[in-house]
């Protein structure tokens, strides 16, 4: 069947099968390696895309599932800016080892920073409850997210002073 | 890939009516909200059906409702639109403490709180909350709609009283006045775990007597659990530190907890007493009475 939707800006129509999960026809179909395989059962984090603007897991939404609907991936929010902070953030404060699980992370904390533009510690603990790091022992990721967050907000107050 | 789905057939619907027409004339089918259980149920080949129907699209399902003296969610709402509405806040607190506890941020963004009892799962986080606020749910088929006690939902691990033409399409909540109520969970670990035990208490008092003491438990029956033992216990007795705790201990009467890989029947056993009297003392708290027990 064909199932057509919104990939990173683009308007993408792809032939799959009712039994296929998003996180296949993305890698396999749609050439999106950003989003990674991990545990394929819901509890890793690594496969998180954004489905209408919130994270969730690829690996148990249905392909058909996602027809006329929107998904991002890390691809595109760092085509277009929105990412450079968190990004920055990431590499100053060294959040990456392997690298495996971190386009999950900056998916999650994107949207946590946009909910909620100055979170706790606490609050940024709760938002990455769902994804795994199997090197860096979160310490790093959560300093980075509470950095970045300084970041955008320079961002901000930049772009008012323009 | 280390799962490969079985093939079934695919059936998207818009409406209700379209969704109860579907299920009263297909054969061999399940229907998918957000997935997160039916998904990984395929994976492991637990389910094999014909035909999914996929009810994620039908909007009139998904809302929250303040009626004034109840509450109704649609079975559709996602978890976080429970954990982040003001109206379950502010009247409902108890359920949104519990499904604040549910998975993960990326789970509660796509399940729905239908999903999570339909699912029927002796450990489903939302049944102690809505047990203890004695909540109704709506069932509806092509013949017209019923209303359960969610007590009697249950009838056993993925067991429930659905009919095989049956939606279950709304939780109505009564609005408590002048309770305390909460909830805790225990897990293998504090965040992103299915639970070991999870407990809600609900209670009120008046001229310092309980004149109402609701205590649920999930993971230590086949379905979730009223502790009856515990209610009876304390209901006209005098508020005390010692009433509580010779009353949580009762709690053991109500529950028949087996032993798995998440933890042994006894453990379960003691940490029921633990919680049940750690969250009557919360729920007391929460009206404003301290009677101590350690912070
Ligand atoms: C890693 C992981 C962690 C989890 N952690 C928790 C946890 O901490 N606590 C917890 O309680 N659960 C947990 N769950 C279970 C699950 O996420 C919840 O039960 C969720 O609420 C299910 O909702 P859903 O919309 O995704 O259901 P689905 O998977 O879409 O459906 C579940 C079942 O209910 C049926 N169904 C759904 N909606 C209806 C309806 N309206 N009428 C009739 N039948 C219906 C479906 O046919 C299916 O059999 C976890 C799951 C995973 C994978
Ligand atoms: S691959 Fe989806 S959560 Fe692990
Ligand atoms: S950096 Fe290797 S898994 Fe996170």
């Amino acid at each position: 069947m064909k199932v057509s939707f919104t990939l990173n800006g683009r308007r993408v129509e792809v032939d799959v099968e009712p039994n296929e999960v998003l996180l296949d026809v993305l890698r396999l179909k749609l050439g999106v390696k950003s989003v990674r395989r991990g545990c394929e059962r819901a509890e890793c984090g690594a496969c998180t895309v954004l489905l209408d603007g919130k994270p969730v897991y690829s690996c148990t939404v249905l392909a058909p599932m996602v027809d006329g609907r929107t998904v991002e991936t890390v691809d595109y929010l760092a085509s277009n800016g929105e990412l450079k902070p968190l990004v920055e953030a990431f590499v100053k404060v060294g959040a990456i080892q392997c690298g495996f699980c971190t386009p999950g992370f900056l998916l999650t904390a994107y949207s946590l920073l946009r909910r909620n533009p100055q979170p706790t510690v606490e609050e940024v603990k709760k938002a990455i409850e769902g994804n795994i790091c199997r090197c860096t022992g979160y310490q790093k990721i959560i300093e980075a997210i509470l950095l970045a967050s300084k970041l955008y907000a320079e961002k901000r107050s930049e772009r008012k002073e323009e | 890939m280390f799962y490969k789905l079985p093939k079934f057939n695919y059936y998207r619907v818009t409406s209700l009516n379209e969704a109860l027409k579907l299920i009263n004339e297909l054969e061999d089918f399940k229907v998918v909200a957000g997935g997160t259980d039916l998904v990984m149920d395929l994976k492991i080949k637990r389910y094999i059906p014909k035909n999914i129907i996929d009810i994620s699209r039908v909007k009139e399902l998904d809302y929250i409702v303040d009626d004034g003296d109840r509450i109704r969610i649609g079975a559709l709402t996602k978890l976080q639109e429970i954990v982040d509405s003001p109206i379950i806040r502010e009247k409902a607190y108890v359920l949104a403490e519990a499904v604040n506890q549910m998975a993960s941020w990326q789970i509660r963004n796509i399940a729905t709180i239908g999903g999570n009892l339909c699912n029927a799962s002796p450990a489903a986080d939302t049944a102690p909350p809505l047990y203890v606020l004695n909540a109704e749910l709506k069932l509806v088929s092509v013949e017209g709609e019923r209303i359960v006690p969610v007590t009697k939902f249950f009838h056993g691990p993925r067991k429930t009283e659905l009919k095989k033409n049956e939606l279950l399409a709304e939780i109505i909540i009564p609005v408590e006045k002048d309770a305390g109520a909460s909830a805790i969970k225990l897990g293998r670990r504090n965040a992103f775990t299915l639970s070991i035990v999870a407990v809600a208490t609900l209670v009120k008092v008046s001229g310092n007597k309980f004149t109402d003491v609701r205590v649920a438990l999930n993971s230590v029956a086949p379905t979730p659990v009223r502790a009856t033992s515990v209610e009876k216990a304390l209901t006209g007795r005098e508020v005390s530190l010692k009433a509580v705790e010779e009353a949580s201990k009762l709690v053991v009467n109500d529950i028949k907890p087996i032993s798995d890989v998440r933890a042994s029947a006894d453990y379960r056993r003691e940490m029921s007493i633990v919680l049940t009297r750690d969250s009557l003392l919360k729920s007391l708290e929460r009206i404003g009475v301290r009677i101590g027990g350690e912070e």
